[in-house]
């Protein structure tokens, strides 16, 4: 199963459910699509929910990383949402745990941008 | 694809469809060599990697380049060789993934990623016939005993 991706508002903060496979190729680059037509709009808060997320390749981590400098570097926040076991243990091993914000709780990791915002 | 006893072998054309195929070859591979779930996973995606790597950097997608697999499974291991018909490449000039300074990289973890998840990691460029990946996964004795895998 390719990347399948639906998007909702909670107050300021765009989730993006996304489920299925973020791999080199269709998978990667409709992230990207994604995550820049977001941008293109000014939203400014992205959470990535990615508890149905099957199967990400070592490209699908890179495109997590070029979603997160690109969101920086326009000023904005990305943070991640529900991580499945393997791909948390990608994220560890490859040391991004400690770049990605991580959530379990998407109440809290809403309430997270809003602290940013105030601080 | 060809099979004899505990050896599977296959050519898959260098295009991206290529690299679901040999992970599904790989997944029936580990199922029949009795490795747990989590196991599975990591060989799989060893494969996925390697396999990408000798369609995009080796063959650079080449119609008229392929890519060779094989599977053996035998003396308590699992031993996968991955060749193409590309140019070659120098393990020792692939950056290091968990450098601060490559942390926020885009690309370069694949090799990271295959040698944590095997046992044992080789590229061997051949003259003039491409780049050779061998990877190792050894077979636990209890995940054959209580899966009903292969015995030596």
């Amino acid at each position: 199963m390719s990347m399948k991706a639906t998007t909702r508002q909670v107050d300021s903060v765009t989730i993006f459910d996304i489920s299925g496979r973020i791999t080199l190729g269709e998978g990667c680059s409709q992230l990207r699509d994604l995550i820049r037509a977001h941008l293109a709009k000014g939203d400014k808060k992205l959470l990535l929910n990615l508890a149905d997320v099957t199967y990400i390749d070592s490209s699908g981590i890179g495109e997590l990383v070029s979603a997160f400098t690109a969101v920086s570097n326009q000023g904005g926040q990305l943070k991640l949402l529900s991580l499945t076991k393997k791909v948390h243990d990608l994220l560890q091993i490859t040391k991004l745990l400690t770049v990605f914000d991580v959530h379990d709780d998407e109440v809290k990791a809403i309430a997270s941008f809003e602290k940013a915002a105030g601080a | 694809m060809t099979a004899e006893a505990g050896v599977t072998e296959l050519t898959l054309e260098s295009t991206l469809e290529s690299v679901e195929v040999a992970e599904e070859v790989a997944h029936r591979v580990c199922v029949l060599a009795g490795f747990d779930e989590e196991e599975q996973h990591k060989i799989e995606m060893a494969v996925h990697e390697s396999v990408i790597n000798a369609v995009t950097h080796g063959n650079r997608h080449d119609a008229n380049k392929k890519v060779y697999l094989r599977f053996e499974i035998g003396n308590g291991r699992l031993e996968i060789r991955i060749r193409d018909q590309g140019g070659g490449f120098d393990l020792g000039r692939v950056p290091d993934p968990l450098a601060a300074e490559n942390l926020l990289k885009v690309s370069g973890r694949g090799i990271f990623l295959i040698r944590t998840f095997m046992d044992e990691f080789e590229v061997k460029n051949v003259q003039g016939s491409g780049t050779e990946v061998t990877m190792v996964k050894r077979i636990d004795s209890k995940m054959k005993d209580t899966q009903g895998g292969t015995r030596p």
